[in-house]
């Protein structure tokens, strides 16, 4: 057990290590250079200092050079600077991933609760109306583009009802715990809706499978309520692939946490990352994508363990 | 003569595999109706050029005047931003998206079955190599990655920058980066699907007799796994069609004035109080196509899968 978490821990380093280096090459080749907005606000630089600039940050260097600068300092635990923020990219990322941690982490509870409520009600009767209409809202939450769901529900609900705050994070001068709510409503919403739809159908094959078994049968020939039946022996057993893939999504999570942040101006790491590659913040985004792999690394590390945990008969080697 | 004899011959004959899938597809409703929404939809999309012509309107000409015109008689949809025809450009957006869909598909595809069919036949340390490199590839945060394939400065890789800002450059760019993280699910399934091929005796005894690897994997291995291949092919079509549109949206996918269902709505901030109507549509359009072909992925899963019942 110690020993599996010890090797895909360092796998899991290795896949960082790899990425920080195909990041670091990528954004290299993103338009402009880091020193390119220095240059053009300072009319009096002539082209000798210039070079005299690009030697003293390294930019003459050969790109795996300059990396492996890069990779010492950031062993080191020294990022950079963010330079649309003129702040340590540390400083800068740490509310956006609190930020992020909390849409991501409610948005997967709640549709976590809302797949297997209507994946087991589906399950009961496949092919019933019940079973219908789990199985076309499943369909339409895999379906839809986050950001067309987020307009949607905005212009609903922002433009037309008036009933809650298109953007933002919060109104500015009333910081309270309702108005933090209000601005995290629609966001949460979104998320919500366009995971649900995969989690439900995961729900509802592994109840349809489990619901096939003999042991059900049995269950059910000594006179088990269809209640005890369904909530304790099938769903139970019906836990162990759903929860190990819902946990392996939280991946795909991220993305549409991207686009539901950008679409509702919630300053979150997809917006960070988002806005950091608009911008050429160079550092900010190298470090927003490693933190964002790295979040992913480990929620895949805890769908493994909760995998062997869930089903004793798997011995993680 | 014998009773057998006079049996009316042909009754027995056995069906073809395909026509028998056929059959049950057919049986599908939801697949059906699906099949039949998407013929549609191409042929919606396909309308654009006679369309624009009959009317003789330029569907990239625009009018300043006429931003946000109200549907009337000449335009069915009433006009966008720029004064241009908002059902036509749907029309050509629709025709961008879908082949984005399709093209990016197939060369992931590909990929995928290049990559999954070696790890699976050649086993061993290619297999692990290429393994642990797709599960790293799965690990990776998709959308974020794209955003950056797609902010790559096309003339730092020695493009002219004539091709680099071009109509052609930012399609066959997001048809690419798409193509690049989306082969994974394609090579897992093939790989598992080759693992078990190789080891029957149809395969063994063409080995046996001299068979090339290339040969046998052509000819043995690739009719066998075309079956999961479709399918998984089908929801990839799906699954890219939404990429491109939200890489669009976000101004990293096609870029103006080539219209796609996703880059439609980049200015939907300010559609959402001005035009409301305008940010519905395209979008509408995409979820309509994705349900569609997921709706005939499934539908295929039935049909190929010979313990499916209903």
């Amino acid at each position: 057990m110690a020993g599996f978490v010890l090797r895909r821990s360092l796998q899991a380093l290795l896949v960082l290590w790899v990425m920080s280096f195909v990041i670091y090459g990528l954004i290299g080749l993103m338009p402009g250079d880091p020193l390119d907005v220095m240059i053009a606000s300072n009319p009096g630089a002539t082209p000798e200092v210039v070079a005299h600039l690009r030697a003293i940050y390294g930019l003459d260097q050969p790109m795996p050079v300059r990396y492996w600068h890069w990779l010492l300092d950031a062993l080191h635990g020294d990022f950079g600077f963010s330079r649309t923020h003129s702040e340590p990219v540390l400083t800068v990322l740490a509310p956006a991933l609190a930020q992020t941690c909390k849409l991501m982490l409610i948005s997967f509870g709640l549709s976590v609760v809302l797949a297997f409520g209507l994946g087991v009600a589906a399950a009961r009767k496949p092919g019933g109306w019940v079973d219908g209409f789990v199985s076309l809202f499943a369909f339409a939450g895999i379906s839809v583009p986050v950001f067309w769901l987020a307009l949607i529900l905005i212009i609903v609900f922002a433009v037309q009802l008036h009933w809650l705050p298109a953007s933002g994070m919060g109104t500015v001068g009333d910081n309270g715990f309702i108005d933090q709510l209000r601005h995290l409503t629609l966001p949460v919403l979104t998320l919500t809706l366009a995971s649900t739809g995969q989690f439900t159908r995961y729900v509802r094959a592994a109840m349809i499978e489990t619901m096939r078994m003999d042991f059900i049968r049995t269950a059910r020939a000594k006179g088990l309520g269809e209640g005890r039946l369904v909530l304790r022996h099938a769903l139970r057993n019906a836990l162990i692939p759903v929860v190990t893939i819902m946990a392996l999504s939280f991946g795909t999570l991220f993305s549409g946490a991207l686009v539901t942040e950008t679409m509702f101006a919630q300053w979150g790491m997809g917006k960070m990352i988002y806005d950091a590659i608009l911008a050429n913040d160079y550092n900010l985004a190298l470090v927003g994508l490693l933190f964002a792999t790295l979040v992913t690394l480990l929620s895949n590390l805890a769908a493994d363990l909760a995998y062997g945990w869930l089903d004793p008969r798997i011995s993680l080697k | 003569m014998t009773a057998l004899d006079m049996a009316p011959p042909s009754v027995q004959q056995a069906q073809s595999v395909w026509r028998l899938r056929w059959k049950r597809f057919r049986g599908h409703r939801t697949g059906m109706i699906a099949l039949g929404v998407l013929v549609l939809l191409v042929l919606f999309t396909l309308a654009a050029g006679p369309l624009a012509a009959l009317w003789g309107i330029d569907p990239d000409s625009t009018d300043l005047l006429s931003r946000y015109d109200p549907p009337s008689a000449d335009h069915w949809l009433g006009m966008d931003d720029a004064g241009r025809d908002e059902l036509l450009r749907l029309m050509y957006g629709g025709q961008i998206s879908l082949l984005v869909g399709l093209v990016s598909t197939l060369i992931g595809g590909v990929a995928g079955l290049g990559i999954g069919l070696s790890a699976g036949y050649y086993g061993g340390r290619l297999d692990a190599l290429l393994m642990r490199f797709t599960d790293g590839m799965i690990a990776l945060p998709l959308l974020p990655l794209l955003i950056v394939f797609g902010a790559v400065d096309l003339t730092k890789l020695g493009f002219s920058s004539e091709f680099a800002h071009s109509g052609a450059a930012g399609f066959w760019r997001v048809v690419v980066i798409i193509a690049v993280v989306d082969w994974t699910q394609m090579a897992r399934l093939v790989r598992a699907a080759t693992l078990s091929l190789k080891e029957r005796d149809y395969v063994l005894a063409a080995k046996a007799s001299g068979a090339s690897p290339l040969y046998v994997m052509a000819a043995h291995i690739l009719p066998n796994v075309a079956t999961p291949i479709i399918v998984a092919g089908t929801l990839t079509v799906g699954r890219v069609i939404l990429l491109e549109s939200v890489l669009s949206f976000l101004g990293f996918g096609i870029v103006p004035p080539t219209p796609s269902w996703g880059n439609m709505l980049n200015n939907a901030q300010e559609l959402v109080t001005t035009a409301p109507a305008l940010a519905v549509y395209p979008g509408l359009f995409i979820f309509i196509t994705v349900i569609a072909v997921n709706f005939i992925g499934d539908g295929l899963q039935h049909a190929f899968d010979p313990r499916s019942s209903r």
